[in-house]
């Protein structure tokens, strides 16, 4: 187990560690006390700005320059800041951490960012489905309240702050952070059309600021430690702007399968070997990991980085396996695939490609609103197809439709829903061709089909 | 018959406008509070939405059938979510689902003969690490086996409500430091 600095996590393995007693004792509070009574917004938007945060949720954007974004406020106007804790990404399970562990870190990241952006409200949206989140935050809630870290004056400060938490109803589309809005404003969650972006017209028609759980959870940490030095903590050269600190996932054919804080900027074999304890079957070799939730695409142990140009920015890289390229949004994006929310999923060599990515999109036709005709449409007809193939009733050229479908629905739509349907499709079909025109001929023998491989592990974990 | 809130209830309606600065806003939370009270969000419970939240009847139909976890028929005493994506399904996820299909003699979408377990597939529920798991009514629980299953439907029939740190929580706790419970 490879001993990095927990900073975010510290509170975790804490006794009752989200009750605000606790939590206090620890140092919860303090950053937001010295922000709201020493800091200018603009000085906290300069830290959060030099911490290089990418956010969290998936798409790596960096937070401080999507804080930068907002539109001035206009007279009669508000400003509000959404979290984003819809987690439902197939594989993610971070954030649900934060929230049932150490519900008062998201409130006091909370408590600086509104201060930071202008904002007097904020909506927590948490899948209903997490019960247990849902009931501490609100607990929290009242808690900060009570103690005047909310409310009218917090810490004596002339900006009043209120925090509620909004359940959704089950809907994976609404981590999209348009959909999100439409949802918290009591309509279907279907995506709008950007722009305009939330940052100029979001919430209730009003400049909003929606930003993912862990992203927000990083700010007192950043206000504690200076924006350059929580930046510093990334094993990635500073030119790279992806800073601090993170929380990574890891499930599926590992020994240790959990969440572990490490810096950014680790390898995929440090999180499978070191922190996931090494492939749970000791004869079994890794297949395929999917690096960062299910919409992005797989990696293969064999495959290399090819970056030969001197100048090309992974060229440090050229020739090691994809395991070994330290995790981050751009090195990542380099070799194909994305780091999305940093939570893999590991593969061992009895797992069917076919049965995965069978297994994925039909997570994506239950999940598509249904909004757009080749997202709609598109992610059914890969379900559909793969459903013949494993039953036998494919044909070769069904493979070259996967690619088809797969072509048509990118970029050709209102939200990611369809590109993230589509990418890890792709290369699931590039990486495993193979396998996919042998299952198009033969069908998938009994053996191969998840339900089957399984029964054995079921009792297999259980022992480790 | 007309659907009504219990007087309880409808302090808490109040309270959840008063969160939003439009009524509208409130709908999800309140049909959830609604399913609370009668099971299921009656056409009755749309209604009474419609009226409170100013909003269209159609709207709020709109609204209940996106989402999956608003009942749209009565369900069973207790309803068994199970979560069937990748990383469950890689650790077992069909062999929990076959094994209540069979035990409770009914297809996901289903409800048991006896009236006690409503049985429905979920996508992924953010346990990933944690699989295979079901969710029942408010609680995950994790890890699990079929002989756990087993036994946690027989306490949950019994009236008992496992807790799940009672259950398999974060079993790794002394191994990952950020996981423990």
């Amino acid at each position: 187990m490879p001993s990095y600095q927990n900073i975010l996590s510290n509170r975790y393995t804490l006794a009752r560690s989200w009750t605000l007693e606790v939590a206090e004792r620890a140092g919860a509070y303090q950053q937001a006390r010295k922000a709201l009574t020493s800091m200018t917004p603009d000085q906290i938007k300069a830290e959060v700005k030099a911490a290089n945060i990418r956010g969290r949720g998936g798409a790596g954007f960096p937070a401080g320059m999507k804080w930068g974004f907002l539109a001035p406020k206009k007279e009669g106007q508000e400003v509000y800041l959404v979290i984003n804790a819809d987690e439902g990404e197939p594989g993610t399970f971070k954030d649900r951490t934060i929230m049932e562990k150490d519900p008062h870190r998201l409130i006091e990241g909370c408590i600086i960012a509104m201060y930071a952006i202008g904002a007097h409200k904020c909506w927590i949206y948490v899948r209903c489905e997490l019960v247990l989140s849902i009931a501490r935050l609100e607990a929290a809630i009242r808690e900060a309240h009570a103690r005047g870290f909310l409310g009218a004056r917090p810490f004596g400060k002339e900006h009043a702050l209120d925090i509620h938490v909004h359940p959704g109803a089950g809907a994976y589309i609404c981590g999209e952070e348009t959909s999100l809005l439409n949802s918290l404003e009591g309509k279907r969650g279907e995506p709008r059309l950007k722009p305009p972006f939330p940052a100029v017209k979001g919430a209730f028609g009003m400049p909003t600021i929606v930003n993912n759980v862990e992203t927000i959870s990083a700010v007192p940490d950043v206000v504690a430690m200076g924006g350059e030095a929580w930046s510093n903590i990334s094993l990635l050269p500073p030119e790279m702007k992806d800073g601090g600190t993170r929380l990574y996932g890891i499930s599926g054919h590992v020994k240790r399968p959990g969440v572990y804080e490490a810096p950014v900027g680790i390898t995929m074999r440090e999180l499978i070997y070191d922190f996931g304890g090494g492939m749970l079957h000791p004869d079994r070799k890794l297949k395929g990991v999917i690096p960062g939730g299910s919409s992005t695409p797989v990696l293969r142990e064999q495959d290399k980085v090819e970056a030969k140009d001197p100048k090309h920015p992974l060229n440090k890289w050229h020739g090691k396996s994809h395991l070994d390229l330290p995790m981050a949004v751009d090195t990542y994006r380099g070799i194909g695939t994305m780091l999305g929310t940093c939570c893999a999923i590991v593969m061992d060599t009895s797992v069917s490609m076919v049965e995965a990515s069978r297994n994925l999109m039909k997570f994506y036709a239950h999940e598509s609103c249904g909004q757009c005709t080749p997202c709609r449409e598109g992610t059914g007809w890969l379900a559909n197809v793969l459903d013949q193939i494993a039953a036998g009733k494919g044909k070769p050229s069904d493979v070259d439709l996967l690619v088809d479908i797969s072509n048509n629905m990118m970029g050709n739509t209102i939200c990611a829903l369809a590109d993230g349907t589509a990418m890890p499709m792709l290369a699931f079909v590039r990486k495993f061709r193979k396998e996919f025109l042998e299952a198009a001929e033969k069908g998938l023998p009994q053996s191969a089909r998840l339900d089957e491989a399984i029964r054995s592990q079921l009792v297999r974990r259980e022992a480790a | 018959m007309a659907f009504t809130l219990s007087a309880e209830h409808e302090k808490i309606v109040d309270e959840l406008i008063a969160r939003y600065p439009t009524k509208q806003a409130a709908c999800i939370p309140v049909l959830h509070l609604c399913q609370r009270q009668v099971g299921w969000v009656s056409p009755e419970v749309i209604d009474y939405v419609a009226t409170r939240l100013g909003m269209a009847a159609s709207e709020v139909m709109g609204v209940v059938t996106f989402y999956t976890m608003y009942a749209q028929h009565p369900p069973g005493k207790h309803t068994v979510w199970v979560c069937r994506t990748l990383s469950c399904e890689l650790m077992g996820a069909k062999t929990i689902q076959e094994h209540l299909e069979h035990r409770l003699g009914c297809h996901a979408g289903q409800t048991s003969a006896d009236g006690n377990f409503t049985l429905k597939k979920a996508e992924c529920l953010a346990a990933c690490g944690y699989g295979p798991m079901v969710q029942i009514d408010d609680q995950f629980y994790e890890n699990l086996t079929v002989e756990k299953l087993d036994a946690l439907l027989d306490r949950i029939a019994r009236g008992e409500t496992p807790t799940q740190e009672e259950t398999a929580w974060y079993p790794n706790a002394a191994a990952a430091t950020t996981s423990g419970s």
